[in-house]
């Protein structure tokens, strides 16, 4: 690429690229302070904890391309969780039919949230409340108590590295091939989550219902006005935010070998997954933005928390170090206002 | 007009019962540049969105090339190969010029968008309308507004379009990117386009068209070709009514130095590129309208002087203080008051909600409080005060003000602003959209608080309304004051004349 389009692309940028600046800042003196950082294990045990945060930031960032917000994507996380709790064990077929079903269940969730919002005409954000606390309640009518029961082996290599992946299943010599060397290391939710973007977002990204999506949250009149398909890019936005959450579930299960409709949990995943989107430099107004930054956003969250274990800094002050990161980050999109010559318009 | 390539048959439509458009016959051929002329309100827009499918009619048909047809959206008029491009831009801010030009139909490899096709034809395109300074890769938010006309008109033609609708497409243009338009114009009509053109710049219909048609409140008058009619033949087809409302009697025209020294005073006032320096002043017991076609910065000026707007430049003087109020509650609490009638009293007069009273309360509230609380009777009094003296038809105080019908909607609006007891009042087309009692009223009411000694500056898109009301009125073209008439030189003609910015004696 040439030097003006670098230039041009940070620009465009500016929210993406300086969450990724802070993410890495922030990583590496995080390794540095840790007494076994740079190793295997650290970076195995981070990127457990951060592949469902960041499957449900992706699942987040659609809707608010679109200009809106789902509230019930920590919900459908969590029922899809409690049903791969029940599914994801046996035999493979079974195991990969399990996964399947699991997927589909969420991607349906999200399907119906299309439906909603587009034909019953009701705004993202007061349906998806609704259709969040169903997905709840579902979710405990599948698993009224925390249990479950998920394949040992599967939860062994989706929660290791590559290695331990392939000497699991016997793949690659047992994971000695020497084509297998250079990424052998690599944590295997971290192939996971980078796979799910390559071949979900990326086509979506490029296709022209998803920059429809990316149209009606820019201005959606126009979007209009130009014949684009309008209905189709929102039911569509929310179907594949409902994959992208049941991507966060299906991993969850498997990482914790169980299920559980853990209420708070879900709101919790919901409100993190705002605040990723918002970090990772997707404007709220929709529009502007992307999933992948929403990964750099979930992991900068995470790697705030991961600080308090090796600072020994007192948990309690979480939330109130994560609130004024938050509010920083998002102080910076607000300079926009300052530019707005009409004062009416920003009543618009 | 067998050859004609889209055909209007009997085209009615109507917005709420108020007519748009009556019985409109109309076609236009292969080959042709057409002009739509009319006054505001004519129906040239309501013309062209029905073609482009944006609004369906009440009645009717439409022919394309012989065949009737219906366009349900735009995107169904785009694929007969009917583009327009309307006033307010289509263009996606957010999105590169490239993903902007090829929008609706992208070249896709697999499938998927081909980044650089995409990126190659929007060259292609840009080149042909001579701007390859854009670089495609830009954002159209990046851009300047006569570059996103440009991107306009380029994404326009990469839709290969029969029948090419330009609404006001040169308003922001450089005029180096207007010869532009001009020569691909000619071009498009050798290739057998049928181009319909709307503009408010006469000298341009002049350059440009072949053939010209008039329409005024609603009807098709006339078609002919260009150079039948003079000038002043044109501007006769777009008046051509009675004036039906009644005007309270106007005091006798008063020289400048009768007049004082002006409340209101405005010289150079300039905005983004809406106001290109506007001069006028406004003295006491005086009401100064402000005339011209719609979009020529008449709501800007008014929403400048309200203080709504950032970064006006120009020099101000209101009452015995210099300078532009920072903000509405710093013009509503200046020593010289100040109100403002907007223009859109449904998003930007009242919270259409909440009940009448509040609503007539809105811009008072300090005078009906005692320190932090309102005071239910002070209120009360208040309420019945501006209902009686706007006598403003209603069941209830506190039944939503969205019950009312439109011209006691615009009532509550104006009696919410005399509570503050105004010294200047700025009205913006007051009277659109309601019922010829009430403009009766409000006319009246204006000449009443004119003779109170308030300052009254006075948008009006009827020109008829300008006539009967104004003592003086201030034309504005392209942002700026380009005609200043007084008493009984005020006429229709006069005033259409200014707002296309021609000269009528010399025509």
């Amino acid at each position: 690429m040439h030097a003006v389009n670098w230039k041009r692309w940070l620009l465009q940028n500016v929210g993406f690229a300086s969450a990724l600046l802070l993410l890495t800042v922030l990583y590496i003196s995080y390794n540095i302070l840790h007494p076994r950082g740079f190793s295997s294990a650290v970076a195995v045990q981070n990127a457990n904890e951060t592949a469902a945060i960041a499957f449900v930031a992706m699942a987040q960032t659609l809707p608010v391309l679109l200009g809106g917000l789902d509230l019930s994507v920590g919900a459908v996380m969590t029922l899809t969780s409690c049903i791969a709790s029940h599914l994801v064990n046996g035999s493979p077929a079974e195991i990969l039919f399990g996964m399947v079903l699991t997927l589909l269940s969420g991607t349906a969730f999200g399907l119906m949230n299309g439906l909603i919002v587009v034909y019953g005409r009701i705004q993202p954000i007061i349906a998806t409340l609704a259709t969040g606390a169903i997905a709840i309640g579902l979710a405990l009518l599948v698993r009224p108590k925390p249990g479950g029961d998920v394949d040992g082996d599967l939860n062994w290599a989706l929660t290791n590295s590559v290695f331990d992946f392939a000497e699991t299943y016997g793949l690659a010599d047992g994971g000695n091939a020497w084509w297998l060397r250079p990424i052998a290391n690599i944590p295997v939710p971290v192939i996971l989550v980078a796979l799910i973007a390559i071949l979900v977002w990326v086509p979506f990204r490029r296709s022209v219902t998803g920059r429809t999506v990316y149209a009606i949250g820019s201005a959606e009149g126009p979007a209009f006005m130009s014949g684009l398909p309008i209905h189709r890019a929102k039911i569509a936005a929310f179907t594949i935010g409902g994959f992208f959450a049941a991507c966060g579930g299906l991993y969850l299960a498997i990482q914790t070998s169980s299920g559980n409709a853990d209420i708070q949990q879900a709101g919790a995943y919901t409100l993190n997954s705002i605040a990723a989107v918002v970090l990772g430099g997707t404007s709220l107004l929709g529009g502007i933005g992307s999933a992948i930054g929403s990964i750099v956003g979930a992991m900068i969250l995470r790697v705030i928390s991961f600080y308090f274990r090796i600072l020994d800094i007192d948990p309690l002050l979480q939330p109130l170090i994560e609130g004024v990161v938050l509010l920083v980050a998002v102080s910076f999109g607000a300079f926009r206002t300052l530019r707005v010559k009409n004062k009416l318009d920003l009543f618009r | 007009m067998s050859d004609a390539i889209v055909e209007y048959r009997g085209i009615s439509k109507f917005f709420a019962g108020i007519r748009a458009l009556e019985n409109v016959d109309f076609a236009c051929s292969p080959g042709s540049i057409h002009a739509i002329l009319g006054e505001n309100g004519a129906g040239k827009s309501t013309l062209i969105k029905i073609m482009s499918g944006v609004l369906q009619p009440d009645a009717g048909e439409i022919r394309l090339e012989g065949k009737p047809v219906t366009f349900p959206t735009p995107d169904a008029a785009n694929r007969a190969g009917i583009v327009c491009m309307f006033q307010e831009l289509s263009l996606i801010p957010d999105l590169s010029v490239a993903d902007n030009i090829c929008i609706s139909d992208p070249p896709r490899r697999f499938g998927l968008i081909d980044g650089r096709a995409q990126v190659a034809r929007a060259e292609e395109l840009l080149a042909r309308v001579r701007c390859e300074d854009v670089d495609p890769r830009s954002l159209v938010r990046e851009l300047s507004l006569s570059r996103r006309q440009m991107v306009e008109i380029a994404k326009a033609l990469g839709r290969k379009p029969k029948v090419l609708i330009l609404d006001e497409a040169t308003s922001a243009l450089t005029s180096r990117d207007v010869q532009t338009v001009y020569d691909l114009l000619a071009e498009l009509k050798a290739e057998g386009v049928a181009s319909l053109f709307i503009s408010h710049r006469m000298h341009e219909v002049d350059a440009l068209c072949d053939t010209l048609s008039v329409f005024r409140n609603g009807q098709h008058i006339e078609t002919f070709s260009k150079g039948e009619k003079s000038e002043r033949e044109i501007v006769h087809l777009m008046i051509g009514r009675d004036v039906e409302a009644q005007f309270p009697p106007k005091p006798p025209l008063t020289s400048a130095d009768e007049r004082g020294t002006p409340l209101l005073k405005v010289q150079g006032l300039k905005w983004e590129n809406k106001l290109n320096g506007v001069d006028l002043s406004v003295c006491r017991g005086e009401i100064v309208g402000l005339g011209g076609l719609d979009g020529q910065g008449q709501k800007e000026l008014l929403l400048a002087l309200f203080g709504a707007l950032r970064d006006v430049d120009g020099d101000v003087t209101i009452g015995e203080r210099k300078g532009i109020p920072s903000s509405p509650a710093g013009a509503k609490s200046a020593t010289t008051r100040m109100a403002l009638v907007p223009e859109d009293r449904k998003t930007e007069g009242l919270m259409l909600g909440m009940p009448i009273s509040d609503n007539l309360l809105a811009a008072s509230y300090g005078k009906i409080s005692r320190g932090p609380f309102i005071d239910p009777a002070l209120a009360r009094h208040a309420v019945e005060d501006g209902l009686r003296k706007l006598q403003i038809k209603i069941g209830s105080a506190d039944d939503p003000v969205m019950t009312l019908s439109g011209g006691n909607q615009q009532k509550v609006v104006i009696a919410k602003w005399l509570m503050i007891d105004p010294d200047i009042i700025l009205l913006n087309d007051p009277t659109r959209g309601i019922d010829v009692g009430t403009k009766q009223e409000i006319y009246r009411l204006m000449r009443a608080l004119a003779n109170e000694g308030k300052a009254i500056l006075f948008y009006s898109s009827d020109y008829a309304e300008l006539i009967g009301c104004c003592d003086r009125v201030s034309v504005l073209y392209d942002g700026r004051v380009v005609s200043e008439q007084e008493g009984d030189a005020i006429t229709e003609e006069s005033l259409v004349a200014a707002s296309l910015n021609i000269d009528v004696e010399a025509a």
